[in-house]
Formats: C-alpha cells, structure tokens, sequence
C-alpha cells in the first residue's frame, strides 16, 4: 500500500515536471511568435509613412490628411502622443491613490460582513463595456464638468497656464477622469491580491513594536508588497492608454497641442478609431495610421518602462527611511 | 485516500463530458433544424408559383409591396437558388437599406442581403478589393478612386438633407426657433472667424431674435464622412476663401480647431455631434436631417442661392434634387446637388450612392445566381423601395434620377450577358 502511493506521487511527480515543460515550450514558441508578427505586421503597414516623413512625422504638429490645393499630406503625429500621455498620467494621478485606497480598505479595515459586497462592487465597474463608459461620459460627465469642475477650476486656480482658458467640458480633464474610473477596478484587484498576501508575521512585528494600524500598513505592508504595486499600476496605465472608445467620445478630438486640461485634444487610439474606415485609396495616409499604432506600442514600452524605475526608486527610498 | 480523490476527479470530467455532448446534440439539433426549415421556405416560391398569380397577390408581404408597381424589366423574375449577399458601406443610408434587405427577403426568402455600416471610406475600400458584392458610399467616388476600381459604377439610391444644428436652450432661446444662417456665416464659424453667437453677422440675419453672448462651441465630425463631404461642398461651392482654404472632402482640416478664442470639437458620428450639440450651451453642428429631428435640436434655415431662407424638410430637399439634378448621364452618376437653383430648394443636400462592379463577375465570390439576385434587389430598391423612405425621413429619389439609374442597371451584366431583360 505504501509503496503504491509512493508510486503514484512519483508518477504525479513526473507527469506535473512534463506538464510544466510543455508549458513552458509553448510559452517559448507563442510569446516571441505574436510580438514579432504584430511587430512586423505595424512595421510593414508603416513603411510608406516612414519613408515619406522619418522622423517629421514624430515631432510634426499639423495633421493634414486631405490638404486642399490637392497635394500630398502633411502629418504629424505629435498631438496624439500629447494628448495620450497627458490622459494618462491625469488618470493615474486619480487612479492609483483611489485604487491603493480601496485595495487597503478591503484587506486590511473592512469588516467582513462588507468585504465581500464592496469587493464585489468594484469589481463591477471592471464589467462595464467602454462604450457605455463614453455614453455616460458624454450625457453626464461632460455637463457636470463643464457646468462644476472646470468654471471651478478656472476661478480659483485660472493662473496656471493647465487650468486656463475656455471650458466645454470635452477635452483632457474629462477624458483623463473616465479614464480614471475606468482603470480603477483593475488596479484595485491587483494591489488587493498582493496585500492580502503579506504575510501575517510582517503585520504583527510591527504591532509588537508599538505600531498603530496605520503605520502597519504604512511601514509594513505596503512596502512589502510594493512590487505587487508596481505591477497593477503599470497593468492599469498599459489599459488607460490603448482605451479607446470611451476617450473618443469625451476628449473632443482635435489635433493640437495645448496647456489647457480643458481644452479639446486628441490620443493615439482615438485618431486610429476615428480615421480608419475613411483611408481607402491613400497609402500614405493608412500607412501614418499604422505607424500610430507602432507609436503606441513604443509610448507604452517607454511609459512602462519609466514608470517600473520611478516606482522602484521612490519605495526604496520609502523603505530607508521607514526602517 | 488518492485512490479516492482521482475516482472524483473522473467522475467530475464524466460529468463534465456528459454536459458538452449534451449542449453539442442540442446545439446540432438545433442548426440542423433551422437548414432544413430554411431550405424548406426556399422550396416555396417554386411551388407556390404554379397555382396562380392571384395565390401570391393574397400572401401577405406582397399586398404590402405591391403599392407600387412592378415594372416589366423585372417582373416575372424568381431566384433560382438560394443566395446571400453582403454590402457594406456608408451609415447614413443603413436604417433604409436594412429596410429594404428585411422587405426583400421577406418577399423573396431565398435571397439573404446583409449590409455592415462600416463608413463610406471603408465601403470604397471594401468594393475595391472586392470582399462584397455591393459598396455604399455617401460622397461620389473621386476619378483616382474609380481608377483604383477598374469596371466600378456608381449611382445614387436615395438622398438626405444636411441640418445645421444648435442648442441655446442654456438662454431662454428653445429648440422650435429657426436661425437664419448664410453660408458666410457658417463658413465664418467654422473658420474661427466668428467665436459669438451675438457676432453683428449672426444679429443681422436674425433681427427678430436677441443672440447671446455667450461662446460658440463649433462640433464638426472627427471621423470621415459623407455628411462632412455634402457640407464642405456646400462650403466651398459658394464662398472662395473657403475652397481655397479648407477644400471639400470626406474629411477635412477644421481651421476653427486652432484658430485662437474659437472653440472646435471633433465628435464621432451623427450620433456623436447630435449628442454633443444636446449637452452642450451654445454648441452649433451639422448633421444628417434625421438626427436633429430625432434629437429634437434646433434646426437653422439656410440661405440658398434665390436668395431664400429654406428650413430642411423632405419637400424642400426634393425640390432642391429636382432643380439641380436636370437630366443626369447615365455615364457618370456622380450628382452635386448642393446650392441647388428654385425658390424652395434647401441648399445643402447630398445624394448617397450604391457601388457596383458593371460585369460583376468581375468580383471573383459573386457568382451567376448572386449577381441575378443583386441586379434585382437593387432594380426593385430603385422602384418600390422607394415607398419606405419617407417613413424613414429619406427623400425619395426624384423622377428622372430614377430613369437614369434604370440606364445604368439595364448595363450590368454577367461575362457580358445582361442580367436585367
């Protein structure tokens, strides 16, 4: 009897470490295969517009794709980049407070009777389609900020130069808000999971030492699990700025570059959207679109990329200090 | 105790077999019935035309359609076989061509038409490289458009009216009220040239209303469009500094966008600018007639070139078809109807166009019976198709339209052989 099971945990044993390879093959085949098929499929799609603009077509501000003297079109593809890093760092700036809150809330202070249902509630916001976002967005969100939050703005706050100028409620602020609501179910259920998964000692040394519930989760958690962190705010900067939809409908798509958070603009996704169907027959045109979307997959490289160093460094310096 | 545990899991995936082969049978079951149902209705008309012609009058779809008649080219014509076809193309004319596919298929139950309203850019596309039978574009293609297509004919199949919108509610000023706008007006705001609703150009025109000062927030399409095509011609038509400066195009660069003081926004689709011309104080937009009449927004009268201020309704959007139309070429149906001449004529009007290869076995996936099929769909979308647009809020197309679009439909054919008798 015992050297059966033996046996069979043996064979379990052997059958997981198989298992696990095949895994591991198929990981080793399909990653690289989609990023340079997608790679490829961006960089073969964008190479009239490479050609005709090079590096123009980075620091171009004018988006011209039908001029009319009829000659070839001018494009550049610097208001989006703008406007799609300015959307989001507004909508992390919102998000990643709001989600951290929430996260420590419901591991750390809610009691259990509204764990669940606050969970739960959350969770149903990551549920809605981004469409329905963007109707809200624009029936609700757009007069409430045009009507409150912007005239607000502008007369207390009017002298610098990114709460100045004319409001009608579509522009950077709104989207960058939706965007924000939109992310902040995502982040919270990642740092949720990592705090959930600080290990009960690191609470309860600090507690010995005197610590209030505060500084536990200040000193104790928090740092522990700041990797975790890290993740889930760089998994909800990477939804904020290939949302495209919802953005679309609040951000009032106009190729510019302004100061003003309230003044319409316009984002990588939402040009694509909106100029895809109407390229047929321009080559040169198509191809910018897709050399938009090459733009997009380097923003998001870059913006992760910076973001993972500036997190990483501010929370070591945090822990120094703490311990 | 592992004994046990892999006896449940078996179990568990028994279950869980079980339920997949019972949800495939059911599935199964149910697309097998729905084929032979559906090549059952398909077995009808053959049958049913053997009795008598008076048998079919009496069935209820075609006491619906038989309003009008059917003229002789098409008459008598039964698909032979089972066919569907696929369309694609513009938004505008989708509620109607949906319309007319329902209708259809109702009358003829072999023949399935589905239409995607994928925008006119990408309906030109589509046809182009012949992934569908038939494209639908609001704005008439450009010569090197027809270049790219060898063998590609268009021709309209119905017409709307362009509506300049507003919201003034925010001053007391309520949606019933018509605007007086001329087209250096409306060239004027969408240039960033005029920022003010109380702008002296806008009080002249309007003496028996008191404009607010408040901004004018200028909503334009941001994606391509035929309705941008239909008012950037108007535009450019009847003011110079317009054409030279902006053009005419399904899309085009909005100099109110960066004009300093002026605030322009782009929004997506018809639904996007009446939407955003209803929540916003002082907004003005342009949109397909049937929008800001759904909408319940502010339509302005426009200008037209008699020198009349014409509000857009279906009968001032006819005249203006009627007027500017003549005796269209069969050759080249590409209509402009903008700045129509005629007292009554509203000024800012558009005809939308179906696009077909002449000999359509050009297009490699439509074959004998699907082309037979199409030719007569649109023969009969042409004629008593027409009866639903006005329900719709479409125009219906007017007389000689539909003559010259009769000329062009009795030359299409199939590796040379015509399709319509």
């Amino acid at each position: 009897m015992q050297t059966q099971v033996q046996k069979s945990r043996a064979q379990n044993r052997a059958r997981h470490r198989d298992f696990l390879h095949l895994i591991l093959i198929a990981a080793a085949i399909a990653i690289p295969v989609v990023a340079a098929l997608s790679l490829y499929a961006l960089i073969n799609g964008s190479v009239d517009s490479i050609q005709a603009f090079g590096f123009r077509f980075l620091t171009g501000t004018q988006w011209v794709p039908n001029p009319p003297n009829g000659g070839p079109p001018i494009l550049g593809a610097l208001p989006a980049i703008y406007g799609s890093v300015v959307t989001t760092i507004i909508a992390l700036l919102f998000a990643v407070p709001i989600s951290l809150g929430i996260a420590l809330f419901q591991s750390e202070l809610a009691p259990s009777k509204l764990r669940l249902p606050s969970i739960f509630l959350v969770e149903l916001l990551a549920a809605v389609p981004s469409v329905v976002y963007g109707l809200w967005g624009l029936l609700f969100l757009v007069p409430f900020m045009s009507q409150y939050v912007d005239p607000g703005l502008l007369n207390t706050l009017g002298f610098i130069p990114i709460f100045s100028g004319q409001s009608n409620g579509l522009g950077m602020l709104t989207a960058g808000v939706i965007l924000a609501i939109m992310i902040i179910p995502y982040g919270a259920a990642v740092m949720r999971e990592v705090i959930t998964a600080v290990p009960r000692s690191q609470r309860e040394a600090c507690i010995a030492l005197g610590g209030t519930t505060w500084e536990t989760m200040r000193m104790a958690v928090i740092p522990y699990a700041s990797t975790g962190i890290i993740a889930a705010i760089v998994l909800a900067m990477g939804r904020a700025i290939g949302e495209t939809m919802a953005v679309t409908m609040v951000i009032g798509n106009v190729a510019r570059i302004t100061p003003s958070l309230f003044l319409p603009a316009e984002t990588i996704p939402s040009v694509i959207a909106n100029e895809f169907t109407e390229v047929a027959g321009n080559n040169i045109y198509m191809a910018a679109l897709f050399e938009l979307g090459l733009i997009l997959f380097a923003v998001a490289f870059v913006m992760n990329f910076i973001g993972r160093l500036l997190i990483k460094k501010l929370t070591f310096t945090g822990r120094m200090t703490h311990v | 105790m592992i004994r046990m545990s892999s006896k449940n899991t078996k179990r568990n995936v028994g279950i869980v077999a079980l339920v997949v082969v019972i949800i495939a049978a059911v599935a199964g079951g149910y697309y097998f019935s729905t084929m032979s149902s559906s090549t059952s209705t398909t077995m009808m008309p053959e049958t049913s035309t053997m009795p008598s012609e008076t048998s079919m009058m009496t069935s209820a779809t075609m006491t619906e359609t038989s309003m009008s008649s059917v003229t002789s080219s098409a008459a008598g014509w039964q698909p032979t076989a089972a066919v569907s076809l696929l369309g694609a193309g513009a938004t505008f004319p989708q509620p109607l061509i949906q319309k007319w596919t329902v209708t259809y298929n109702q009358i003829y139950p072999s023949v399935t038409i589905s239409y995607s309203g994928i925008g006119s850019g990408g309906g030109i596309q589509q046809i182009t490289i012949k992934t569908v039978d038939f494209g639908a574009s609001d704005a008439p293609l450009s010569n090197a458009q027809l270049a790219a297509a060898p063998g590609l004919v268009l021709f309209p199949e119905t017409l709307g009216g362009v509506a300049i919108t507003y919201n003034l509610a925010a001053w007391g000023i309520p949606s019933n009220t018509t605007i007086n706008f001329t087209s250096q007006v409306i060239a004027g705001i969408y240039m960033g040239l005029i920022t003010k609703w109380n702008d002296p150009a806008l009080v002249a025109l309007n003496p028996g209303l008191t404009l607010p000062s408040g901004h004018i927030t200028v909503v334009h399409r941001s994606d391509g469009s035929g309705t941008t095509f239909a008012f950037t011609n108007f535009l450019s038509v009847t003011n110079p500094d317009w054409a030279s400066q902006v053009g005419f195009s399904t899309s085009v660069t909005w100099p109110v966008d960066t004009a300093a003081g002026a605030i322009g926004v782009g929004a997506k689709g018809n639904p996007g600018v009446s939407g955003t011309v209803a929540n916003t104080n002082g907004a003005i937009g342009y949109v397909d007639l049937i929008y800001a009449i759904q909408n319940n927004l502010g339509v302005g009268a426009v200008k037209n070139a008699a020198g009349n201020f014409i509000v857009p309704t279906i009968q001032t959007i006819l005249y203006a078809a009627q007027n500017a139309t003549g005796t269209p070429n069969p050759q080249d149906l590409r209509l402009h109807i903008v700045n129509a001449s005629g007292p009554q004529s509203y000024p800012i009007a558009t005809y939308t166009y179906i696009l077909i290869y002449k000999d359509l076995s050009a297009n490699p996936s439509t074959t004998l019976p699907k082309a037979q099929a199409l030719a007569h769909f649109l023969w009969w979308a042409i004629h008593d198709g027409q009866q639903y647009s006005e329900p719709l809020d479409y125009v219906p197309l007017p007389a000689n339209v539909v003559a010259a679009d009769e000329q062009l439909l009795l030359t299409l054919n199939y590796q040379g052989t015509p399709l319509l008798p």
